[in-house]
């Protein structure tokens, strides 16, 4: 296992605080016009929110390895996964403010994002995300191209049919797929023990004979290991692999969850990757004060120019709400 | 959409023998094109539906699948935006409730959430219908069910000749359709069939439009609605009371999705008469929406109410006797014909 380079270690680093200014920011807008009476569907930002703060690592380090005509499908907390994959971040902003400018022309919101350019998708529906990835792989190799597709989906998902049903069929076609398992400790309110019958979703993996790691300690660097084997396994024509993450979720299940069921509530924040990364760059001299500071003031500067352009795009004509319904139509 | 629809000619064709050589052409021309379900291989679709494509195309493009609708139905799926035109095998479409997510989900909502930037081109087939004692979980219908839920075409052929054209419409269309064959319309040899299960069929490639529905007898007494196998027990009444000199018009639907309610309301407005034909559930369906459309257009159109002859709301039954006993047999046609003609 090589060690990670020093540009690399800053691009991860980079996109990890990216990822966290995004959040926050979206996270701040959500808020910010919800008061006094807190109302889910009210404000510029309505709806059910999933933030991705804590699992910063899991998109960083996965989505270095690939290129935009890789797929990636992932679940109704997709932010991280998008910003890595390189969905254009005014477009996804607007998406999740509901403007016609959105990647959906504000008719998918925050669960329901598409990028044809990058080959990203996500799904509202626990572990449905997985098949669509076989799909894509599936036509990718037709094609004689050597792009690969990646499905994320958190440990809830493992235990829904359509997880073992994928593993299954990718591994018996040997289709250029990674199956990510994300596993954050919580299905909504219900910790992992209280669901899951084995230690690690890699044991699930070797059930159909598909090489399985389970990467420990949210760290980054150990998944950009982990998924540049798998990433490069599938590329070279050698199938599918698993990789279950063990990761953080920093915040609520969704934003407004005031969490009473998590008794690490308080000590959530000593965990979080990105201090934790950052020291580590420090002590290595990769990073200084000043290059920290630089990083930072970009991604805030690209979150904030990703909210006024939302911010000041369009809302949809409510007399086109029948638009799209199929394709070919006008 | 094709103009002309090309001379039907001499060639004989089964219904399924028709469908099979839509998918056969257009694997030909499209390489995109791929077939993919359970027994659609070496066993060619247990209701034929796709005989000699397997010799014919090989096994990278006709894929035998395991017994995961999940998995490969989603593949399908992602293949499809992906831009390839997967023809997707459910074998019976009472199976859709394993499935049911990717399908109502996913495949017909990528379009719309994406703001009409990813397509899903894609053909799901499906054996629909019953009449040989397959009971509750193997002889349902179900039209009504996929024409509630937006964002996919549904098509019923009931004949060849329909069967290839809406097949190649299907397969060219850039969304997703959903093809629901009628067993008893394939013209399959072990199972008892009508008489127009075989029937001519060009050789050549054509389209029948999607959204098209087709005046198969004229008439000018009564209008009889209806879609796949029911179309020829309608057809058979309409030929009988011909002899007591009632004259129906019957109108083979052949998609659900888009309805053609401007071929319901034409001929209503000119017989003042409907009976609607259905082999699917009664409530919340079809039936009831072909009525809406004459209603809420002009309820002025009807001479006497509007009567429907669908499945009663209850699971289909084994027994012969029970299932003959909800289906939409020709006697209860005729009875129904006669209930609006009553004076």
């Amino acid at each position: 296992m090589g060690s990670v380079d020093s540009d690399t270690r800053i691009d991860l680093y980079r996109m990890m605080v990216l990822i966290r200014s995004f959040e926050e920011a979206i996270r701040a807008e959500y808020h910010a016009d919800k008061k006094p009476a807190w109302d889910i569907g009210a404000g510029l930002i309505p709806g059910e929110m999933h933030l991705s703060a804590g699992q910063e690592p899991v998109a960083a380090g996965l989505m270095a390895h690939l290129r935009p005509d890789d797929a990636v499908t992932a679940t109704h907390r997709p932010h991280h996964l998008a910003i890595a994959h390189g969905v254009d971040l005014g477009a996804m902003t607007a998406e999740i403010f509901g403007r016609e400018t959105g990647l959906g022309k504000g008719r998918g919101g925050h669960m329901h994002l598409f990028d044809p350019a990058t080959h990203f998708s996500c799904s509202g529906i626990i572990a449905e995300g997985y098949p669509a990835a076989l799909g894509q792989a599936f036509a990718f190799r037709s094609r004689g191209s050597d792009a690969i597709a990646v499905a994320v989906a958190g440990e809830g998902a493992a235990n829904a049919g359509a997880f073992h049903e994928a593993l299954n069929l990718g591994a018996l076609w040997q289709l250029p797929v990674v199956f990510v398992v994300e596993d954050n400790d919580w299905g909504i309110s219900v910790p992992r023990g209280a669901s899951t019958s084995v230690a690690s979703n890699a044991d699930r993996g070797a059930a159909h004979g598909m090489p399985s790691v389970r990467v420990e300690g949210n760290d980054v660097e150990a998944v950009y290991r982990a998924a540049g084997e798998a990433v490069q396994r599938a590329r070279s024509g050698g199938g599918p692999s698993l990789i279950e993450i063990h990761t953080l979720r920093l915040w609520g299940h969704f934003e407004g969850d005031a969490q009473g069921y998590r008794p690490d509530l308080d000590e959530v924040d000593d965990h979080d990757p990105i201090p934790a990364y950052e020291a580590t760059l420090r002590a290595d001299g990769v990073l200084d004060e000043e290059g920290i500071g630089k990083i930072r003031t970009q991604a805030a500067d690209r979150v904030e120019q990703a909210i006024q352009f939302a911010k000041s795009s369009p809302t949809p004509d409510p007399g086109e709400a029948h638009r799209y319904v199929f394709a070919g139509a006008s | 959409m094709t103009a002309t629809l090309p001379q039907t000619g001499s060639r004989r064709l089964s219904t399924a023998k028709a469908m099979v050589e839509a998918i056969s052409q257009e694997m030909q021309r499209d390489e995109s094109v791929f077939v993919l379900g359970e027994d659609v291989g070496a066993y060619g679709g247990i209701f034929s539906s796709t005989t000699g494509l397997l010799d014919q195309f090989g096994p990278t493009r006709v894929l035998d699948t395991p017994i995961s609708e999940t998995a490969f139905i989603g593949l399908a799926i992602g293949a499809a935006v992906e831009g390839m035109r997967p023809v997707v095998e459910l074998m019976f479409v009472d199976f859709m409730g394993v499935c049911l997510d990717q399908i109502y989900n996913h495949m017909a909502k990528i379009h719309y959430e994406s703001g009409g930037h990813v397509s899903v081109p894609l053909v799901l087939t499906t054996a629909v219908g019953g009449g040989y004692s397959d009971g509750a979980q193997h002889s349902q219908c179900l039209w009504g069910t996929f024409a509630h839920l937006p964002g996919m075409k549904v098509v019923a052929p009931s004949t060849p000749y329909d069967a290839k054209g809406l097949m190649t419409a299907a397969i060219r269309d850039p969304g997703p359709v959903i093809y629901m064959f009628h067993k008893g319309v394939m013209g399959l040899a072990w199972m008892a069939k009508n008489q127009r299960s075989i029937g001519a069929v060009p050789e050549e490639p054509y389209e029948i439009e999607i959204g098209k529905a087709n005046v198969v007898r004229s008439g000018a007494d009564v209008t009889v609605v209806t879609i796949s196998l029911s179309v020829h027990h309608a057809l058979d009444v309409a030929e009988q009371l011909a002899g007591e000199g009632i004259s129906c018009e019957v109108i083979d639907l052949r998609s659900i999705v888009p309805l053609d309610r401007a071929a319901i309301r034409a001929s209503v407005a000119k017989t003042g008469r409907l009976v609607v034909v259905d082999e699917d559930y009664a409530s919340f369906g079809l039936s009831g929406e072909v009525i809406a459309s004459v209603v809420e257009h002009d309820p002025g159109l009807l001479r006497a109410a509007p009567v429907r002859v669908a499945v009663p709301d209850v699971p289909i039954p084994y027994a012969r006797e029970l299932e003959y006993a909800v289906l939409p047999t020709p006697a209860r046609i005729t009875e129904a014909i006669r209930e609006v003609m009553r004076p």
